[in-house]
């Protein structure tokens, strides 16, 4: 009963947090609403008996990930999204259409095989089941998961990395060419 | 005695994926655009995590492992690519660079 | 009574205590914060309010009560409101795990009761402790965005970086001390420094933490996100009365948790070598632990001021190489050696 009633918190808060994030116009304040979506998902994560990645999550999520994106916020100064496109209309349509189908199938397939299933208590989320699946079964796709970790690091670096020459009247500008390349890749 | 069915986390998931779906596609900010695939991504953890407790097999959480450095690499590139377009062009609004050069 | 309501009973009774005596040492510690100042630069110190300065922080905390509250007009107000209490919470937090005596057994209503010195015992205890430390940074940053002032958003974006590069040494040194007891059971790590305490088998570990941890709470050397010669106040520069206390009384839980965490880490925790030896009544053992906890704690807090009022702040570009450059590199070393100890013995 208790976790019924949690699960309901936890389940508020994820889906009032994530609508904000989705129409909030100040980015800051729709980064912050996802920190506390982060929060109730871990809640829920706790009531499914994963603690590792309960914690993990918040580690990552929350003290990381979320910290760089406001730390990019308020870098780049975003300004309130006021401006809106031709499309705006047709998109936001577009969009709910699509959103209402996904829940429908989801939901669909949800009710249907899982109604009757509760959660189990397990000892699956404790940090020594996870360790061991990690470091014997799984410790090939967990090396591979450090290199491509490197890899990001590097493309990060080299992406950032600001090379400054003189041009024609004095100013100092991004020489832009080697960077602006890798851009039109991606 | 745990009593809450599966299958609310799955809806649950559902409703945030959605939701994230909708942010993709109605919101103009690159930043915001960012957020909601992080929200796409942690719906699709939450299913995995519940089916991980339905089957009683660890894979589910060890995937969800994986999707966070997937995300936290995602994130790293992904911001410094909005950086260094904001540097050229002063925007990160996505109609203004729509045109892949310059 | 019933086991289950006298468990609840004595849990609720447990954080009342723990909450309380963190915010009395709170109290204390703004005193003691400038009486060691005074002391240091060979001056008084407060000394006009009580016997010898001893209610200063009565009469503070009555100050902050009755001044005025300003809400400058130019701040986004619901990021404003909201980032004393950010920043408060997770400060308050992070002691739920610090294990401050071994655990003691005794009857009451006749049920036998096994009470924890500790709030929480988290098999998680350590993650726990890394991943909530790393949310008071929140406060800052929205402390810094909300005030809508450029000085305030320079601290909020400098605490972003430190707090994010300062993170990575501190949980590389824990993840090496963590090696060595086999369990992310604060009671665990304390336990397995009974022979020898962590400081003399991970010194290099410990001098890593130490200085992490100096830069996660935004003590001196590394307090730029509020550096007054340069940014005013930082942070906290539109914050006035009880707001601006709270950042206050954030600023020195986090201090109080990390020297408690460093005594559990690195200096055994509530263990004293050989008191086993003395054969005392188990009341009076465990009596001592708890004090020989407080004190150890006592000295890291006394160190933070210490090294206050001795080190000039960093520039900001040294404060990134020492953390990325050195620390960072460091930790890895550490680590590396840790597991070769490990292997050979």
């Amino acid at each position: 009963m208790v976790e019924l009633i949690l699960f309901w918190i936890f389940a508020l808060l994820a889906v009032g947090g994530a609508f904000g994030v989705v129409v909030h116009p100040n980015p800051a304040k729709s980064a912050l609403l996802l920190v506390l979506t982060f929060f109730a998902l871990a809640g829920e994560y706790v009531l499914l008996m994963a603690h590792f990645i309960a914690i993990v999550h918040v580690a990552v999520y929350a003290g990381a990930i979320m910290v760089l994106f406001l730390f990019v916020i308020m870098l780049l100064n975003v300004p309130e999204e006021t401006r809106t496109s031709r499309l705006w209309g047709i998109m936001r349509y577009a969009g709910f259409t699509l959103a209402i189908l996904l829940f429908a199938e989801i939901g669909y397939f949800g009710f249907k095989g899982f109604q009757t299933a509760y959660v189990q208590e397990t000892d699956l989320g404790t940090v020594e089941r996870i360790g061991q699946a990690l470091f014997s079964k799984y410790v090939l796709p967990f090396e591979i998961a450090s290199i491509l970790l490197l890899v990001a690091m590097l493309g990060a670096l080299y992406l950032s990395k600001r090379k400054l020459e003189i041009v024609g009247d004095g100013k100092t500008a991004p020489a832009g060419k080697k960077t602006e390349e890798v851009l039109v890749e991606e | 005695m745990h009593a809450v069915p599966i299958n609310h986390f799955l809806i649950l998931a559902a409703i945030l994926f959605g939701l994230g779906v909708v942010g993709v596609v109605s919101r103009r900010n690159a930043i915001v655009i960012f957020m909601s695939i992080e929200l796409m991504l942690n719906a699709v953890n939450l299913t995995f995590i519940s089916f991980s407790n339905y089957l009683n097999d660890i894979e589910g959480q060890i995937f969800v492992f994986m999707v966070m450095v997937v995300a936290a690499a995602e994130v790293a590139v992904g911001l410094a690519i909005i950086v260094a377009i904001f540097r050229l062009r002063e925007t990160v609004h996505v109609d203004d660079i729509k045109l892949l050069k310059w | 009574m019933s086991l289950e309501l006298l468990t609840i009973l004595i849990a609720a009774l447990k954080v009342v205590v723990v909450i309380s005596l963190v915010l009395v040492t709170v109290m204390i510690l703004t005193l003691m914060e400038r009486k060691i100042s005074g002391w240091i630069q060979n001056r008084y110190g407060p000394n006009r309010v009580g016997w010898g300065g001893i209610l200063q922080p009565v009469a503070d905390g009555v100050k902050f009560f009755t001044k005025e509250d300003i809400i400058p007009g130019h701040v986004d107000r619901f990021l404003y409101l909201m980032a004393p209490a950010i920043a408060l919470v997770p400060a308050l937090m992070t002691f739920a795990i610090v294990p401050f005596g071994d655990q003691m057994n005794f009857f009451l209503f006749g049920h036998e009761i096994t009470l924890q010195f500790q709030l929480v015992d988290l098999n998680v205890g350590i993650l726990y402790f890394v991943s909530i430390a790393s949310l008071g940074v929140y406060g800052l940053i929205v402390g810094g965005f909300g005030s809508n002032n450029k000085y305030s958003m320079l601290g909020g974006l400098r605490s972003s970086a430190q707090m994010i590069s300062y993170e990575i040494p501190m949980g590389l040194s824990i993840i090496a001390v963590v090696m060595l007891s086999g369990s992310l059971r604060l009671n665990d790590v304390v336990m397995d420094q009974a022979g020898l305490w962590n400081v003399v088998r991970q010194p290099l570990g410990f001098i890593i933490f130490v200085v992490a941890a100096f830069a996660e709470t935004n003590r001196l050397p590394f307090d730029l996100p509020e550096a007054e010669q340069e940014l005013v106040g930082g942070y906290h520069t539109e914050y006035s009365s009880m707001k601006f206390s709270s950042f206050m009384i954030a600023e020195y839980s986090n201090l109080i948790t990390s020297s408690a965490l460093i005594t559990t880490l690195y200096f055994g925790g509530w263990q004293v070598p050989g008191l086993e030896l003395l054969s005392l009544p188990i009341w009076l053992e465990q009596f001592l632990q708890i004090l020989a906890f407080l004190v150890k704690t006592s000295f890291f807090i006394f160190l933070y001021m210490w090294v206050r009022w001795t080190f000039p702040r960093f520039r900001y570009d040294q404060l990134m190489n020492l953390g990325w450059k050195s620390m960072l590199p460091l930790a890895l070393l550490n680590i590396v050696l840790t597991g070769a100890w490990i292997a050979y013995f």
